[in-house]
């Protein structure tokens, strides 16, 4: 069950995307583009999906299981840190220069377009060698802790 | 700043945004998990067993919405105007990227506000600033 459920929310994450228009670079890059002609459509694809996700988190926040009984897996981290900072600006270049970020590309790939194809093995490729490096570092300092996962 | 309201779309974008929103919904009150995509899609890299199964559906359901989606309406055209060592370069970076931040668009954007996470906040803020100075400098700076 929770696997035809996981499915099911791939879907409709990517049929939102596909709607909303996030599946196109050029668009995602006129929403960034602010000094050019701005296309603020991005803006409103996050209000709209934060104000349903939300009202789910909110209830989410009251339980301690989930409607199929396995255990919440809600991120605990909340240190704010250099790999959080500096993560997030090596990804805003990489969506800056192409853009896509990893959900658009994976439906842009099912859609047929090659060029997404080459964006996701070298994203495979870069959290390949996220994880050799952080492979190395947990052998070199054991006990290191684990990277949180949001 | 000059709104280009010719690419404007305001009503897809919300109704794109609450259907994200809803199978954000669906992931975390019945699977009790946050649809973060970088976190599902890297989590295949260090495979645990029973860990694996539920990341390949969701990812199955991503690449099939295309397919799902032209069995009601055209498919809406994409265009890619990155040359593929722009592609290459930019797909690593968000590789990396998004599991030293543990999270993308999906997982800190739209979840982690959700959750009013201050992580996500910062993390949020950051990607976006890295991809107005990018895309700044890549149509202003050095394009013409």
């Amino acid at each position: 069950m929770a696997l035809v459920v996981a499915f099911v929310a791939g879907l409709v994450f990517g049929l939102g995307l596909i709607v909303a228009g996030m599946t196109n670079p050029a668009k995602i890059l006129g929403f960034l583009d602010v000094a050019g002609k701005w296309d603020p459509s991005l803006a409103l694809v996050m209000a709209g999906a934060v104000a349903v996700g939300g009202v789910a988190f909110a209830l989410a926040n009251r339980r301690t299981m989930s409607a199929l009984g396995s255990p919440l897996q809600l991120p605990a981290g909340r240190t704010i840190d250099v790999r959080l900072v500096g993560g997030s600006l090596l990804f805003g270049i990489g969506w800056g220069l192409a853009g896509f970020c990893p959900g658009p590309a994976i439906v842009a790939l099912g859609a047929g377009y090659v060029k997404s194809g080459v964006f996701v093995v070298a994203m495979l490729l870069g959290m390949g060698a996220f994880e050799l490096i952080e492979r190395n570092r947990t052998r070199n300092e054991s006990g290191a802790p684990d990277a949180t996962s949001a | 700043m000059t709104i280009d309201w010719s690419a404007f779309t305001p009503w897809s974008a919300i109704v794109g945004g609450v259907v994200i929103g809803l199978a954000v919904a669906l992931f975390v009150l019945v699977n009790g998990r946050v649809a973060g995509i970088s976190g599902i899609v890297g989590g295949m890299l260090h495979p645990r067993a029973g860990d694996v199964a539920w990341r390949l559906a969701f990812i199955a359901g991503l690449f099939l919405a295309p397919k799902v989606y032209a069995t009601v309406a055209p498919q809406p055209s994409a265009t890619i105007d990155a040359s593929y060592p722009v592609l290459i370069v930019a797909g690593f970076l968000v590789g990396v990227g998004t599991r030293y931040a543990g999270g993308c668009t999906s997982g800190h954007g739209v979840c982690g506000l959700s959750r009013l996470s201050p992580r996500s906040l910062v993390a949020t803020l950051s990607f976006m600033a890295a991809g107005f100075v990018t895309v700044y400098v890549v149509r202003h700076v050095i394009g013409t």
